[in-house]
């Protein structure tokens, strides 16, 4: 069975991003990029399922600028072991990453794909659903726990208030929580035996995939600044403030 | 032009989540109906027409909708859609996960988490764990939107008189099933909806002390019970008390934050909070540069302080 699994290459969560002066984005010239961390999660677990012996390949996809072969040789120093670019210098919005990676799926005829929940730069939590709605398959989002056994993937989910676990039929889609698992540090020898897996490369066009935008950006700015309040020397005056400045007890 | 809410609900009450996002719908200019799919959701449906300001309800009743299942749900919203201008979810995990979906069986963009309503196709967002808040504009005929609830006041729970139209709900898809749900049953306030949270970081140090030291506050104040990242990593609370950019997103009147250093991505989660109290013994610690009150101390002898002088 073979396995799918999307990442994409986004500014490193440790970094705060600026807004340009002109409102037209954020600027991400010169700031270190990464790895998505849900992705990150995404190919551990499906590394896992290899090294378990349920999965027997797994290809790790990424849909954006030719740098994003850094982050796909990474997804191979973790465990993947071949690649696929889809690469273009267009804006990718969810909607047309969804279309590119189910027309990957007829290719290669994976059972499972499983993504990151969100992405931390544009945080739409989108791209998983939209691929499960357009291939018709069911999905398991925000997943805790995964386990992969006839014909079916269990599923430990996170939801408002607690748990739920779901059974799909597989081919499924899984989008990946933070608590799924702790990626593993890619060593040395694994990210040279990395250089040498196969990476393909496709552009939209080859998939005859229309990526056009579906929202437009009209504006970037600044969210409205909090400012420092004061320090309190005690616990008493804390109370105090709190009762008769702020009147929220 | 016409809006339709996907409701949130328990079978027999709306959840407060609704509420907000029927603020959101009213605003993009239409009529607004409430969609309430579920097992036995009668009451939830009648619940539903009693809030201000909303036309109709459709109440649609079937096993397979019981847990919402995302399949099922989506499927129903998309037998609905074409009678709308826009298809609103409040932005909580249910709604996260059922929205997409229905925006690309619709072949349109979805627009996420918004907080604000410019124009009929214009909304604002935040982005990049907030730090930057981006104003889009969609180009598509139907709107799916996500709302983000602490970005709307809720409409008034009553007053309203909608009809309520019950149809029959489309075949359930047999491709996902639900096998049990762990729901931490408490007293407590929701934490999306509490006027009141406190919140335990790593300094906490185990699940033990956390309890121990965070509780007593909790109800001491009648308050909702949140945590850091590090702290749900760690074990030291359960995984849907953490407040952040991809855990919940609050807006309490209060916030009181006890050994939280206060990452950016926490800071996402709780910055748009009334008033924040910040307790740590680290006099650097991010979370100083947004709270109003901050108090230098050692939580293990302040907290328990604060209990004593409420």
């Amino acid at each position: 069975m073979k396995v799918l699994v999307p990442v994409k290459r986004v500014v490193d969560y440790n970094v705060k991003v600026r807004v340009k002066s002109d409102g037209t984005g954020v600027d991400i010239a010169n700031v270190k990029m990464s790895m998505n961390p849900f992705d990150e999660i995404a190919v551990e677990e499906a590394t896992r399922l290899k090294e378990k012996g349920v999965v027997t390949e797994v290809i790790a996809v990424s849909c954006g600028v030719a740098q994003c072969q850094e982050t796909l040789r990474t997804a191979m120093a973790i465990g993947a072991d071949r690649a696929i670019l889809v690469e273009t210098a267009e804006e990718l919005q969810p909607l047309a990453v969804a279309k590119l990676l189910k027309a990957l799926v007829e290719k290669e005829q994976p059972q499972l794909v499983i993504l990151g929940k969100q992405a931390i730069d544009d945080d739409c939590n989108q791209t998983g659903q939209m691929l499960a709605a357009l291939l018709g398959w069911p999905q398991a989002t925000f997943a805790s726990k995964v386990d992969v056994a006839d014909g079916k993937a269990v599923v430990m989910r996170e939801v408002d208030g607690g748990m739920e676990t779901l059974s799909l039929s597989l081919p499924a889609i899984i989008t990946t929580d933070l608590r799924l698992n702790e990626p593993r540090y890619v060593t040395l020898p694994n990210i040279m035996k990395a250089k040498k897996k196969q990476l393909d490369n496709f552009k939209p066009e080859d998939l005859g995939v229309d990526v056009k935008p579906r929202l437009k950006t009209l504006k970037v700015s600044e969210p409205p600044k909090r400012s420092a309040g004061i320090k309190v020397p005690d616990v008493a005056t804390l109370v105090d403030k709190l009762r008769n400045e702020a009147k929220v007890i | 032009m016409t809006a339709l809410v996907i409701a949130e609900h328990d079978n027999a009450s709306i959840r407060p989540a609704t509420l907000n996002t029927v603020t959101a719908a009213a605003q993009c200019g239409g009529d607004v109906h409430v969609l309430v799919a579920g097992l036995n959701a009668g009451a939830a449906a009648q619940a539903a027409s009693q809030i201000a300001g909303v036309a109709k309800i459709i109440h649609v009743d079937g096993a397979h909708f019981e847990h919402g299942l995302a399949e099922n749900m989506a499927a129903q919203v998309i037998a609905l859609a074409s009678s709308y201008s826009h298809i609103l979810f409040p932005a909580t995990a249910s709604g996260k996960n059922i929205a997409p979906r229905v925006a690309a069986l619709l072949d349109v963009g979805q627009i996420s988490d918004i907080t604000k309503v410019d124009a009929v196709d214009t909304f604002e967002r935040p982005i990049y764990a907030g730090n930057a808040i981006a104003i889009v504009q969609s180009l598509d005929a139907i709107k799916v939107i996500t709302v983000r609830t602490t970005g709307f006041d809720a409409a008034a729970a009553t007053g309203g008189s909608a009809a309520v139209d019950t149809v029959t709900g489309v075949a359930d898809s047999g491709k996902s099933t639900f096998v049990g749900s762990e729901i931490a049953k408490s007293d407590r306030p929701e934490l999306t909806a509490a006027k009141i949270i406190v919140s335990g970081g790593r300094a906490l140090g185990s699940a033990e002390k956390f309890n121990e030291v965070m509780t007593p506050l909790a109800d001491k104040l009648g308050a909702a019970l949140g945590a850091s990242r590090a702290a749900v990593d760690a074990g030291y609370a359960p995984n849907d008390w953490q407040v952040g950019q991809t855990g919940k997103i609050v807006a309490p009147q209060l916030y009181i934050a006890a050994g939280i250093s206060g990452a950016i991505q926490h800071l996402a989660g709780m910055k748009d909070s009334k008033v924040i109290v910040a307790i740590n013994k680290d006099a650097e610690a991010p979370i100083f540069s947004v709270a109003d009150y901050g108090l230098e101390a050692d939580l293990f002898t302040a907290v328990p302080e604060l209990v004593a002088a409420l």
